[in-house]
């Protein structure tokens, strides 16, 4: 992914996405533009139903636009193949989940070296690697540890390593605090804020909450499949 | 492509371990029938072939088969002995045995219930032409007298044939001087007497078969010929390892076709309880399937891991059931060989062939019952998964 900051790293134009219900088609988004310049933390709100996780989900590439394009560090992402997508996927994306998405059956330290798995790293490598990132999320004492072995936050934290082990440039958080009681929510987002700030990374985070919202760079609303208005935090 | 871990299927398959042991013993079940049934095949053809000799040579009538339908006349037996290439032993007796095969009804011991089990006349020579099979306990007949000896299946098999015991036939008392032991060989299933005793008491004028032993290997086709040439004579011989082995060819396979085909029909039970196990497998972890695509594992990769844990449990039925099938392997049993119409007492033979169809035969069932459940994980769209969570 080029870094090139004239140009945004994400950059959508004319992005619908409408899902086939029967013989009609029920429009989620419609002919959206929008851009992501790198290293921005976007939180992205509006109602339930608005089409927040559609649009995250077609920023992450695990998801095929209408019509439209959607270029990420210059690579209409639209264009690929399910294949070349998943490679795309595992180079360029982290996710972060509301209810984490760990693997229940891997130690903590096993599922953060999971997407290593889909690199050349050996498996040396691959452990070193995510010891050092569980470090980073403050867990390095519970790297034997398995999902239900794990308070929500904790478990949080290892999703978060997980997004962050294969040094993806995007990371997309759908409702990371979700799940989580507010002080623990409020970690979770300090955690994600201290990667934009001291790493770099570009995190686009949908969100219900403003005070979650409040703490993401830039604020873009999502009413009906169509960006409303857009606040500079 | 980039795969999923082993220890990741093992894992899921241990965390779900009072299933997976469930679907697993379902399957053991199926190749416990599987290789038993196929040892049960091996261990007749085993004991049978145990029974020939490399050297000896059996005659008997054209076309006879079993022993029982073939008659030898004494005048033939006399031609025979006179052909060259019989082998003479240390007293330079020429090792041609005279027999007389007849079936006689005994109450098996335990549940009295009739089989029919073969007397054997035979000679002294006729034991030296079969060096596996040696007393036992007690003695060998007395050449001339209405003494017997039980082969050691029919000693322990059928009722008042102990050693001491005295067993009323072709109206007769025959004395049980001696049993046995045949090294696990047809004779194990026999009762030998004295061979011209035998003619006189079943009141007939031709033995059964010959005998013979070749004094070197390439023998067999100057006796062979020298028969054929002779039609007169309308007798065939056959190495003693060939007969025996034609004897058991259609016991073995009448039992190795029926047992896979009850195989095959029990495996439809196991393959489906796989593939409900699979089904539950994938509805349980859609979300986790949609996490691994979307970390960029692809179809390939979550159809190899869902196959694998069906694999997996699979070879623990196989494994399962072959332990099983392996203890068979102490049990002795007997059935009557429908060739020779008398009972035939054998054992189960676990060959590594059989243990390697049987490995084969529940990974067979593992991909049945797991490819449709992994195919179904491999096609859902990411998008879906993630929103089952
Ligand atoms: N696979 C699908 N098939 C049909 N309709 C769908 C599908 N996925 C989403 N939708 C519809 O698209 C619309 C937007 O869904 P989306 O999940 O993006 O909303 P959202 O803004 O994330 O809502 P929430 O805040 O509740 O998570 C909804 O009306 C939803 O019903
Ligand atoms: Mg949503």
């Amino acid at each position: 992914m080029s870094t090139d900051p004239a140009s945004p790293l994400i950059r959508i134009r004319g992005l619908s996405k409408g899902y086939r219900r029967g013989d009609q088609v029920i429009p989620v988004l419609l002919d959206l533009d929008m851009d992501v310049a790198a290293g921005e933390f976007v939180a992205l709100m509006g109602p339930s139903g608005s089409g927040k996780s559609t649009l995250l989900n077609l920023i992450a590439g695990i998801d095929k636009p209408s019509s439209g394009t959607i270029e990420i560090g210059g690579v209409d992402i639209a264009e690929l193949s399910e294949g070349e997508l998943a490679d795309w996927r595992a180079a360029n994306v982290g996710f972060v989940f509301q209810f984490y998405n760990l693997l229940p059956v891997l130690s903590a330290q096993d599922n953060v070296e999971l997407p290593l798995l889909l690199t050349g790293l050996s498996s040396r490598q691959r452990a070193e690697r995510a010891r050092l990132v569980l470090g980073l999320v403050g867990l390095a004492d519970r790297a034997d540890h398995y999902p239900n072995e794990l308070s929500g936050g904790q478990q949080q934290r290892v999703a978060i390593a997980r997004a962050l082990v294969s040094d993806p440039l995007l990371i997309v958080a759908d409702e990371p605090t979700g799940d989580l009681d507010r002080v623990t929510g409020e970690e979770i987002l300090g955690l994600l804020e201290q990667l934009v700030v001291e790493m770099g990374k570009t995190i686009v985070m949908v969100t219900h909450d403003p005070k979650a919202a409040a703490r993401a760079r830039r604020l873009v609303h999502l009413e009906k499949g169509v960006l409303v208005d857009e606040v500079g935090a | 492509m980039k795969g999923l871990p082993l220890a990741y299927i093992l894992r899921n398959l241990w965390v779900r371990r009072v299933t997976t042991l469930l679907t697993a013993l379902g399957m053991a079940l199926v190749v416990y029938v599987f290789a038993t049934v196929l040892m049960m095949s091996e261990g007749i053809r085993a004991t049978l072939v145990a029974t020939g000799q490399a050297d000896n040579v059996i005659i008997l009538r054209k076309g006879a088969g079993a022993e029982i339908n073939s008659a030898v006349g004494r005048d033939q037996a006399g031609t025979i002995e006179t052909l060259p290439g019989i082998a003479s032993d240390a007293l330079g007796r020429t090792m041609v045995s005279r027999e007389p095969v007849v079936l006689i009804n005994l109450p098996k011991r335990g549940s009295g219930k009739p089989s029919n089990v073969t007397v054997r006349g035979t000679s002294a020579v006729g034991g030296e032409l079969r060096p596996q099979v040696r007393i036992g306990e007690g003695r060998m007949f007395r050449p001339g007298t209405s003494e017997i000896v039980a082969g050691s299946a029919v000693a322990a098999g059928f009722q008042g044939v102990g050693l001491g015991q005295t067993l009323r036939f072709a109206g007769r008392d025959w004395l049980v001087v001696g049993v046995l032991d045949a090294g696990r060989s047809g004779f194990d299933s026999e009762i030998w007497g004295d061979g011209e005793q035998m003619l006189q008491a079943f009141r007939r004028n031709a033995y059964s078969t010959v005998v013979l032993r070749l004094a070197d290997a390439e023998g067999f086709e100057h006796i062979r010929k020298a028969l054929e040439e002779d039609p007169r004579l309308s007798l065939e011989a056959k190495p003693e390892r060939v007969f025996y082995a034609e004897q058991s060819e259609a016991l073995a396979t009448f039992i190795r076709l029926l047992g896979t085909a009850l195989a095959v029909i029990f495996s439809i039970g196991a393959v489906v309880g796989a593939m409900i196990t699979m089904f539950a497998a994938v509805a349980a972890r859609t979300a986790e399937i949609g996490t691994l695509r979307a970390l960029g594992f692809r179809r390939g990769a979550v159809l190899l891991a869902f196959l694998g844990e069906s694999l997996l449990l699979a070879a623990l039925g196989g494994v399962l059931g072959l332990a099983g099938a392996s203890a068979m392997q102490a049990v002795d049993i007997s059935t009557t060989n429908f060739q020779t119409f008398a009972e035939l007492a054998f054992r189960f033979v676990l060959t590594p062939s059989i243990a390697l169809q049987s490995m084969a035969f529940a990974l067979a069932m593992g991909v049945v019952g797991g490819f449709i459940p992994a195919w179904r994980a491999a096609r859902l769209e990411i998008a879906e998964c993630l929103r089952a969570a």
